[in-house]
């Protein structure tokens, strides 16, 4: 049974020519005043923008959603159409039952009022009747662990414990359907497994869980199905493995060379301009594809334009979800007018399998960055092994073979 | 729980609508709540503010007017009870007015993070000022107890009068709190004409002051078209017994101005009601 049905719905905004809406006075009557006294003039063109595109799909009873997409892809727009906060422009969602959006924690707290007060104030925002709040009233000051300060002003709570507050209040709505937005983002650790368990309740009591979160690992955990947005369209929506597969190929750009003929529109500035970057595996690789054993060589060119430039490279690789796996550099030297060719080699039996990108930075005089080439490059490294029977997610930012584990009998059992 | 199917789509009836605001009515009274229990919290006399703005206020216009100006000797009743009705009602207008154009933009963390029928945020926002008016009420009171002044029968209208108020800056404030969510010049107005306002209302004289002097009959018949006076002069008759005869001259231009402003300002509401998150 499906409790949420949403039909080809789109919403337009419309943005002005002029890349602002006329939101001041001055504004409207100046372009008031100039339809009336030059009426043949050009009206101001009104851009569209189409942030969501013809999106339908069904979600059942008991169903985890989770939404995944870039930033700007359509999902807090669909998000905000869910909650009614903005209207769509075509199409209609049919919803069975009560539900719950929780956009942003603690939404409505009033400063001045106590824990206690927010509670009520909070609860009814949400749509919670007092009898129920009252019910749940000792559970939710539980579950947010501010039993000492329940008749304190929120404006004296630390940022935890106000987060804590809402989404214990959110959590206890009961509502047939739920929708999070990022909040596992905050609190301690202990707290996100508490809301990550409470999540799950949600779903094993027959409810229904709308999750967006750019936490690919959390998704994955919690939600059995997936929807994929970009730049507004549905791209993929069905079992959450399929789509988390999906959304990562087509985030990773892999893109292993960039080179430009001529300065002229290389990236850069008036010192540096890149000329070339390569990531090449090494000749002794054999295989296809880059794997976990593969030699690699990054290769830099970059053309210099001032004489006696003390100069040096910085190398820096994300991970796909955007940590720092590692950040090297060379040695200053001074290089003189023309070409500067900088090579890494980073060995085989290293890194982890998964997405990568690279970032370059050259700096000058030892301290300040002359120019930062963000993602330059993009590259997968897809898992390889020998020898074992374990075919399971290997756990890790790196897997390093130079890093070995040595065991030994070290005493014999007589007995 | 209720198990109703919804549908969300960008077109929605009245009935809909109504039955919707309806729906949401504890969240009306608790946002009511929230407004008076916050407008007094941290302030060691809490809701003796509410006495001492209309008593400070009432001495002080009896003072500049009545004493300094000379308008005392022309009543036959203590002037302080004159300025008193109309403190009583201007307080509360201008407090409402003030209260319900910022409301909109005052709650945008509501607005555009949850949904409810927006209706609710400046309909629950002018409940503070009517514990202020009652207030107000008791202190008029006692100073007939000083005065061994005994009002008539008339004063059960005063509640009735207190609604006519209410409804003559609803239309107008909702009007302006849809205007400041995407115009902000419009909080910088209200407050600049409640501040003339108070002088321009008859609110520490009598209206029929207007009808002495040179083009005297033309200034009146421009000072009973607003809507204060039209309330001022209601709640001096209600409230002074036989002090004040009842002024048609200003009260049907109120009753006009109300009918007016209210269906326009719901409808206006209306209109642009999607489109605060846009802006706000």
């Amino acid at each position: 049974m499906s409790v949420l049905s949403i039909e080809n719905i789109s919403k337009r905004y419309l943005l002005n020519s002029k890349g602002k809406s006329n939101d001041d006075f001055r504004d409207t009557v100046t372009s008031w005043s100039k339809k009336i006294l030059s009426p043949r003039a050009p009206k101001d063109e009104k851009k569209e923008f189409w942030a969501l595109k013809d999106v339908s799909f069904n979600v059942e009873q008991g169903d985890r959603l989770g939404l995944v997409g870039a930033n700007g892809a359509g999902k807090s727009t669909l998000l905000k159409i869910l909650s009614q906060i903005t209207e769509p422009t075509t199409g209609s969602i049919k919803i069975k039952g009560r539900m719950a959006s929780l956009l942003e924690v603690g939404t409505g707290f009033h400063q001045e009022l106590t824990g206690r007060e927010n509670i009520f104030l909070n609860g009814a925002i949400l749509g919670m009747k007092q009898a129920e709040i009252v019910k749940h009233f000792d559970a939710i000051v539980d579950f947010a662990g501010i039993e000492k300060f329940i008749d304190t002003p929120v404006k004296r709570y630390s940022s935890g414990m106000y987060v804590r507050l809402g989404f214990a209040i959110a959590a206890h709505l009961e509502p047939e359907i739920l929708v999070v937005d990022e909040v596992l983002a905050v609190g301690d650790a202990d707290f996100q497994k508490k809301s990550i368990g409470k999540m799950r309740d949600v779903s094993n009591s027959g409810r229904t869980l709308l999750f967006v979160s750019h936490n690919l690992t959390a998704v994955q955990g919690l939600c059995n199905k997936g929807a994929y947005l970009k730049s507004g369209e549905l791209m993929k929506f069905g079992p959450i493995d399929e789509v988390i597969t999906e959304y990562v190929k087509n985030v990773s750009k892999f893109q292993l060379n960039q080179s430009w003929e001529k300065p002229d529109n290389a990236p850069g500035n008036d010192f540096v301009k890149v000329k070339s970057i390569h990531l090449v595996p090494d000749e002794s690789h054999t295989r296809a594809n880059i794997d976990t054993t593969t030699p690699l060589r990054l290769e830099l060119e970059y053309w210099n334009f001032k004489d006696n430039a003390e100069l040096n490279v910085s190398i820096f690789l994300y991970s796909m979800t955007g940590e720092c796996v590692f950040n090297i550099g060379d040695e200053a030297q001074f290089y003189q007018k023309g070409i500067v060719k900088s090579v890494c080699e980073i060995p085989g039996d290293f890194l982890n399998d998964g997405s990568y990108y690279i970032s370059v930075m050259i700096v000058r005089d030892r301290l300040a960055p002359v120019f930062f080439f963000e993602d330059a490059l993009a590259f997968d490294i897809i898992d390889y092994r020998e020898g074992t029977e374990w075919y399971g997610k290997w756990p890790g930012a790196i897997r390093p073979k130079m890093i070995q584990i040595k065991s030994w009998q070290s005493e014999l059992d007589y007995n | 729980m209720e198990s109703r199917v919804r549908v969300i789509t960008n077109k929605k009836s009245l009935s809909e609508y109504i039955s919707e605001i309806w729906s949401y009515n504890e969240l009306f009274w608790i946002l009511a709540k929230r407004d008076i229990l916050v407008k007094y919290k941290q302030a060691i006399l809490g809701i003796g503010w509410a006495a001492i703005r209309p008593l400070i206020t009432t001495l002080v216009m009896a003072l500049a007017f009545g004493r300094i100006g000379k308008l005392d000797t022309t009543t036959t009743i203590p002037y302080m009870l004159v300025v008193s009705a109309g403190v009583t009602v201007w307080l509360f207008f201008s407090q409402s007015l003030a209260t319900i154009s910022m409301s909109l933009v005052q709650n945008s963390n509501l607005v555009t993070k949850v949904y409810f029928p927006r209706l609710i945020i400046p309909l629950s926002s002018l409940f503070i000022g009517l514990v202020d008016v009652l207030v107000s009420i008791v202190v008029f009171l006692g100073l007939c107890i000083f005065y061994q002044f005994i009002p008539d029968w008339k004063l059960i209208f005063v509640p009735f009068i207190i609604l006519l108020t209410f409804f003559a800056c609803f239309g107008i404030g909702l009007i302006a709190a849809v205007l400041n969510v995407k115009y902000r010049d419009i909080g910088q107005i209200v407050p600049f004409v409640i501040q003339f306002g108070m002088f321009l209302s008859p609110v520490a004289y009598l209206t029929n002051s207007y009808k002495t002097g040179e083009n005297g009959s033309w200034l009146y018949q421009l000072a009973v078209l607003n809507p204060v006076t039209g309330c001022i002069d209601a709640m001096r008759w209600a409230m002074l017994g036989d002090f004040s005869a009842f002024n048609w001259d200003s009260f049907i231009p109120l009753i006009i101005f109300i009918v007016v402003t209210f269906f326009f300002s719901i409808w206006f509401f209306r209109k642009h009601e999607d489109t605060f998150v846009d802006f706000i």
